[in-house]
């Protein structure tokens, strides 16, 4: 018997993804009984579910930010667990700390879900694994060839040269709380700004949390702490609604850095009243969503959100068979 | 170019002035000739060379990208040069991204038919920083809000005291690109550059406003009244070397006005107010607002907008250097020299004789004529210094008009301001009710009557859109303003000059704002 086509056991439903052999969502839009998350981002890993797996460190995100499933299991990179007549694996998927893809088999057919997911190297969390597949399930956040990631270490040095140039003002960086923050915060100690980094305090949190399961931030302080002038030539990172609100306010003559995929483009960046753009994203650019195509080889691609047009297009071109899935409701937390 | 483009996209995001300051003496410091002064040049807009059109760019896109992939990618940049600066595929090898110098230099001597293959082998060997400043500097586009005396301004810096601005404005069109002997004297390694023939700009003498206490310590006899014009300040530098046209702010405007400068039959430099003038009469200045920023202009613009020179002062007479002369000294000279020439497209600016301070406060009052806007104070005795000098020169602008506004629409500002709502659209009632919009304001309110406009839009916002904020009728806003000119681009029919918010008027209810038809009655036009 050949093995089934996986449009034959993994469907899109309304509450998202489902395998059906399996019977489980993942990252369910909303509640469900049984799920699988690929990340603790709040577009993906939603509250209210009964049976949880993921990784261990999204597990630990997930409980921080007050989302524990009803039960919950932890899988090692690879240790395959049997969910109804479906073996379940995670990989790493190189997007923010335990992010992972899942790996799906079903009577010798392998569908993999690659949640969302970057190439470029990253201190903070595990990299990407190519796993062959028949059907590799893919987001296209930054699907159109306009969007190349520089190396961050470039885009670091850029914002180090500004603190240089501006030394009274103080540098505010918009960054979500989960991923960006930390990355952002390696980065700078790995280019050597040892000085404590002010966070706002629904940065925190988050923080405490990598800084738990083993990655070192160095010295962190509370903004909202700071006596007045205190943060002049200091790097203070804020969620991005903080950036351009009363909040702010404490900052001395700030230079509005945001750290994201969409910055590459001018009239975005603009829109926003940014003063410094960095392109710095925790997504796949669109030479890695390209390279990742040709690493696992799928004979078929499916796009789950983002433009999915160009990449479908770009698949066509490789003579692999591209499918718009059109999943609503992710991408409210990216860049 | 990498350091140009790196600046480039810097000078783009920044707000204030202060850091487009640091930006531009960090670049001029940092990068060696010429490319730093080609650079300037790029700046403010004097370069010269075989600029490409968008078509040529698309054709390379059209070569080097697929157009699926191209027309999807163009589709969300929404700007050609962008979009190919950012889709164009790295080829990577050897070449490393051109210098400036080198890239104006090779412009300059290259046929058109050869620019396409240039600019992609460029674009090759660039990353998309540099891809894009190329794209914009070669299309003529860099639109970074930098002005020549912005730009000037960094150099004056720049200069530890060596250079002021005037003097770098006095300096600017004696010099060309790359301007190796301008950063030579501001660098403190050459001699300050000469101008010879070629006429320059000179700094104009500019007058603070009067306030009433200035008013009780004027002396009548010591001073002398003219009218403020309304149209722009120009300078008029004409002799052997040439002929120029400058606006206040330095900036060659000779191009757009052929026909003063056809007339500059003299030799020396006069200060005056560009006017459109028909039959002695200056109109609005919203009609010379159509003339200005234009490179070249129309036979017909010529015919309908008629332009004149009032001539306020005369700044040298051939080579002689009447500056530190006192007013009624130059005075005498230009009415001198006005008799004996009788120059064409000039009239002297007239001298208003009073007996004494209250009634050339009547006529400053009464001064509403299209094109007046109030009255200047000159002493008599006044040297003419480039720059604001205290208490040599007034201006006295009549009063402002008021009108009782209602609050409709907020946006946050910019930089310091930008948590704070601090652009405000206002309106005013018409006959059948509706309140419709007759302008912006963004100025005008202390730090804590923003902290309350910003507190009120917060509370009292019934839509957003986008970062515009739209407020429940309810708080009226008394806007001054200078002129209201009828307007048919805006929906309420009038246009405000230079609106601002002189008071917040919490104890008027929205009900009881002004309305439209007798705001329509102070338009001048």
């Amino acid at each position: 018997m050949p093995a089934p086509h996986p449009e034959t056991w993994l469907r899109n439903t309304r509450a998202g993804l489902f395998c059906e052999p399996g019977g489980f969502h993942i990252d369910p839009l909303r509640a469900v009984d049984r799920a699988v998350i690929t990340h603790a981002h709040s577009d993906h890993a939603r509250p209210g579910h009964g049976a949880v797996l993921a990784s261990a460190a999204t597990l630990a995100l997930m409980r921080a930010r007050g989302i524990a499933g009803v039960s919950e299991q932890a899988a090692g990179w690879g240790e395959v667990v049997r969910l109804g007549e479906v073996d379940v694996s995670l990989q790493p998927a190189g997007h923010v700390l335990g992010s992972a893809q899942v790996v799906m088999e079903y009577r010798g057919s392998r569908a993999v879900v690659s949640g969302d997911y970057k190439r470029a190297a990253d201190t903070t969390c595990d990299g990407f694994v190519p796993v062959p597949c028949d059907v590799f399930v893919t987001e296209a956040t930054f699907g159109l060839p306009v969007f190349i990631h520089p190396p961050a270490g470039e885009e670091i040095a850029r914002l180090l040269a500004s603190v240089a140039l501006f030394p009274g003002r103080t540098h505010v960086i918009g960054c979500y709380s989960l991923g960006k923050t930390q990355r952002l915060i390696s980065l700078l100690r790995a280019a050597g700004w040892e000085a404590p980094i002010w966070l706002h305090g629904a940065l925190v949190g988050m923080c405490d949390v990598y800084e738990r399961l083993g990655i070192a931030l160095g010295r962190l302080n509370q903004a909202s702490g700071a006596a007045r002038g205190q943060l002049a030539g200091q790097i203070v990172l804020a969620p991005p609604s903080a950036v351009a609100d009363r909040w702010a306010r404490r900052l001395t003559d700030p230079v509005v850095a945001v750290a994201s995929g969409w910055m590459r483009v001018r009239q975005r960046a603009k829109q926003g009243g940014v003063e410094l753009p960095l392109v710095i994203s925790d997504h796949a650019d669109w030479a890695e969503l390209n390279a990742t195509l040709d690493d696992v080889g799928a004979p078929e691609v499916w796009v789950t959100h983002g433009s999915e047009d160009a990449l479908i297009h770009a698949a066509g071109l490789r003579g692999m068979r591209g499918r718009a899935l059109r999943l609503v409701g992710y991408g409210e937390e990216e860049g | 170019m990498i350091a140009f483009a790196a600046l480039l996209e810097r000078l783009l995001f920044a707000q204030a002035r202060g850091a487009k300051l640091a930006l531009l003496r960090q670049y001029f410091a940092a990068t060696p000739d010429p490319d730093r002064g080609i650079g300037l040049a790029a700046l403010t807009g004097d370069l010269n060379f075989v600029a490409a059109k968008a078509g040529l760019i698309r054709e390379l896109a059209a070569e080097r990208t697929d157009p699926v992939l191209f027309a999807l990618s163009y589709d969300f940049v929404g700007d050609l040069a962008e979009t190919v600066a950012l889709m164009w595929p790295a080829r990577p090898g050897n070449e490393t991204a051109p210098r400036l110098g080198e890239v104006e230099q090779t412009l300059r001597n290259a046929k058109k038919g050869e620019v396409k293959a240039i600019l992609a082998a460029w674009l090759d060997a660039s990353d998309a920083s540099v891809r894009l400043a190329l794209l914009k500097l070669i299309t003529g586009g860099l639109r970074v809000g930098v002005s020549a005396r912005l730009a000037m301004a960094a150099l004056a810096e720049m200069s530890e005291g060596r250079a002021s601005i005037a003097e770098i404005e006095e300096t600017w069109h004696a010099v060309a690109p790359p301007y190796d002997s301008l950063f030579a004297w501001i660098e403190g390694r050459g001699p300050r550059p000469s101008a010879g023939a070629a006429p320059v700009f000179r700094p104009l003498m500019l007058a603070h406003p009067l306030e009433e206490a200035d008013i009780a310590a004027l002396d009548p006899a010591a001073i002398r009244a003219e009218w403020k014009w309304d149209g722009i300040r120009v300078q008029l530098a004409a002799g052997p070397g040439g002929r120029r046209l400058f606006s206040r702010g330095a900036e060659d405007i000779s191009a757009g006005f052929p026909e003063i400068i056809e007339a500059m039959e003299f030799h020396g430099t006069l200060d005056g107010e560009l006017l459109v003038m028909r039959d002695g009469a200056a109109a609005p200045c919203a009609e010379l607002q159509q003339r200005l920023g234009r490179k070249a202009v129309t036979a017909k613009m010529q015919r309908d907008l008629p332009v004149a020179v009032c001539l306020y002062d005369m700044l040298f007479d051939g080579a002689e250097d009447l500056r530190p002369l006192p007013f009624d000294a130059r005075r005498a000279r230009l009415e001198a020299w006005y008799g004996a020439t009788r120059p064409a497209r000039m009239q002297l600016s007239e001298m208003i004789a009073f007996p004494d301070l209250a009634h050339l406060a009547g006529l400053r009052d009464g001064a509403r004529a299209a094109g007046i806007e109030g009255l200047m104070l000159k002493r008599g005795d006044s040297p003419y210094e480039g720059g604001r000098t205290k208490g040599l020169w007034w201006k006295w602008k009549r009063d402002p008009l008021s009108v009782d506004a209602v609050l409709m629409y907020a946006q946050r500002g910019h930089g310091k301001r930008s948590s704070f709502y601090s652009d405000f659209t206002f309106g005013v009632w018409r006959a059948d009710g509706a309140l419709v919009p007759i302008g912006k304001a963004y100025f005008g309110f202390t730090d804590a009557e923003l902290a309350f406009l910003d507190k009120y839009v917060r509370d009292n916002t019934v839509q957003r859109f986008g970062p515009v904020r739209e407020v429940a009728p309810g708080l009226v806003l008394e806007i001054a303003f200078d002129a209201a000119q009828a307007s048919p681009r805006h929906k309420s029919g009038v246009a405000l000059r230079f609106p601002r918010i002189s008071r917040i008027r919490t104890d008027k209810p929205a009900a009881e704002a002004d309305r439209l038809d007798s705001l329509l009655r102070l338009t001048s036009a």
